[in-house]
């Protein structure tokens, strides 16, 4: 008689470890709060026949300030961002408030929001927004990948087989940002489509994040461009901030769902960036405007 | 696959067969805790409420098998009395299914905020979904049970003489 065979569930101290049981183990599947994985797991989408658990990682738990920028562990739950991270990323902050619920952020990671890779995760708005980068680590080496190439298609990312995302390195906010999400309830909602603004006061650029309405999250390049009147910010005006929307819907690529259809993504991206383009404005130059 | 936690304050293993098995399986299939209940294994409900090193997190979407060497605590040791009381003084319960994951969302809460506002307790309790009472009740237990702890030292149920709910 032998005893059962143990499941094998990896418990790695630290990322070389991690790393190399990934490496001598591909079947492994990682495990950061569960909350995408082992909703997969209880419904028998998926039955991992060993996983890894990265909750032991310190250095995922972490995060860093880098002088211009936050070196954020990929572990690193929403509660912590909400509470720790609010000063120097505000629009990542306001997207991370806005999941799931108390539980879920408890648990839940930027990590495990970009391997899943779906189009409505709320992590990607404000990265997109914010220019991050993503660092990711194999055995092999490490390598920086850009947001904006992460995404490949829907639930599909540049991640490899045996690559852990080690942190994302998002820089400070220089201006007011805005995390907007269109939903039946202010919480626990998947995104009908949401919208991130940054702006930034050193380079007078804006940045912009579109999620959940298209095969990606999405930037909005053409409505980033438009000018805004750096020189006399009084100047700012409804007319400026509906073209602005007007572009940001342009760049959707939305689809009919169980969410909601096309058109009315569209119509809800083009209110949410004229509303989120005159509050980032405000913000920063105190003008009235009309709304 | 042994496991060894802290459950209630009380040292626990549990022999799981399979990686993916949850904490929720865990307490209620293999250790007969039944505190802890299930409505959704998706995390939507929050009935699977426990405190994980102090924090709330949906047992259901936690794998058993990270939680070697941690704390768990259910509706068992996590709630004080004074919250159990306000729930039944307000009729904050009507079927109860709800009620194990609430009150130690409500714990949570009140350990972090003293008087919370209707506004804060809303937002602590979005992840945990009641069918029966239209949470107007609970929100008035919330209120409550702040008012009977203001002053009074914390006493954990699991630290009191009867602690089973
Ligand atoms: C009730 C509920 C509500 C939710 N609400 C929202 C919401 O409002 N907005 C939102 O965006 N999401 C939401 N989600 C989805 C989920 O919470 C997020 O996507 C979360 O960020 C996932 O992180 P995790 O750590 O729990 O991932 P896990 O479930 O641990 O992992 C998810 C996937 O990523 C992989 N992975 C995890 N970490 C890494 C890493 N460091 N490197 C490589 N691969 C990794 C895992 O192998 C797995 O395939 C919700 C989920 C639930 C259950
Ligand atoms: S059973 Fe875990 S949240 Fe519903
Ligand atoms: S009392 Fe029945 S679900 Fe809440």
């Amino acid at each position: 008689m032998t005893a059962p065979a143990a499941p094998p569930f990896h418990r790695p101290a630290d990322l070389d470890e991690a790393l190399r049981l990934l490496a001598a183990h591909p079947e492994a599947v990682p495990v950061a709060g569960g909350t995408d994985l082992m909703v997969a797991v209880n419904y028998r989408r998926t039955r991992p026949a060993a996983m890894l658990d990265l909750t032991r990682i310190e250095a995922l738990r972490a995060w860093s300030d880098e002088g211009d920028a936050i070196r954020l562990g990929s572990g690193v739950p929403y509660t912590r961002i909400c509470a720790e991270l609010a000063t120097v990323l505000p629009g990542l902050a306001a997207a991370a408030r806005t999941v799931g619920s108390p539980q879920i952020r408890n648990r839940g990671t930027l990590g495990g929001n970009l391997a899943t890779a779906s189009p409505a995760g709320d992590g990607h708005p404000p990265l997109l927004a914010t220019g991050a980068d993503i660092e990711i680590a194999s055995t092999g080496g490490t390598r920086t990948v850009p947001v904006a190439e992460f995404f490949t298609g829907p639930k599909r990312s540049v991640l490899a087989p045996g690559e852990l995302i080690t942190s994302v390195i998002v820089p400070k906010a220089a201006g007011p940002q805005q995390f907007l999400k269109v939903g039946t309830r202010n919480a626990m909602v998947i995104a009908v489509c949401s919208l991130a603004v940054a702006l930034d006061l050193d380079t007078r650029r804006l940045g912009t994040g579109i999620g959940s309405a298209g095969p990606t999250p999405l930037t909005a390049p053409e409505a980033a461009l438009i000018e805004l009147p750096w020189t006399r910010p009084g100047l700012f005006n409804d007319a400026l901030a509906d073209e602005f929307g007007r572009r940001v819907a342009a760049a959707a690529r939305p689809i009919d769902d169980v969410r909601g259809t096309a058109a009315y993504r569209r119509h809800a991206l083009a209110v949410c960036a004229a509303r989120a383009l005159r509050r980032v404005w405000t913000a920063a130059h105190g003008t009235e405007t009309t709304r | 696959m042994r496991v060894e936690m802290r459950i209630d304050g009380e040292t626990a293993a549990a022999d799981i067969d399979r990686p993916g098995e949850s904490l929720l399986s865990t307490l209620r299939d293999r250790l007969g805790l039944y505190g802890t209940k299930n409505a959704c294994e998706q995390g939507e409900c929050g009935s699977c409420t426990v405190l994980l090193d102090g924090d709330p997190v949906c047992s259901c979407l936690v794998a058993t098998a990270q939680c070697e060497g941690r704390e768990v605590k259910t509706v068992v040791g996590a709630v004080p009395r004074p919250v159990r009381d306000a729930f039944i003084a307000c009729g904050a319960v009507q079927c109860g299914f709800c009620t194990p994951g609430l009150l130690v969302s409500v714990a949570d809460l009140l350990d972090r905020e003293d008087d919370p506002s209707d506004a804060v307790i809303r937002e602590a309790l979005a992840g945990n979904l009641c069918r029966c009472t239209g949470y107007e009740k609970i929100i008035d237990a919330v209120h409550a049970a702040a008012e009977a702890m203001a002053g009074a030292p914390p006493v954990r149920a699991a630290d009191a003489t009867e602690a089973t709910p």
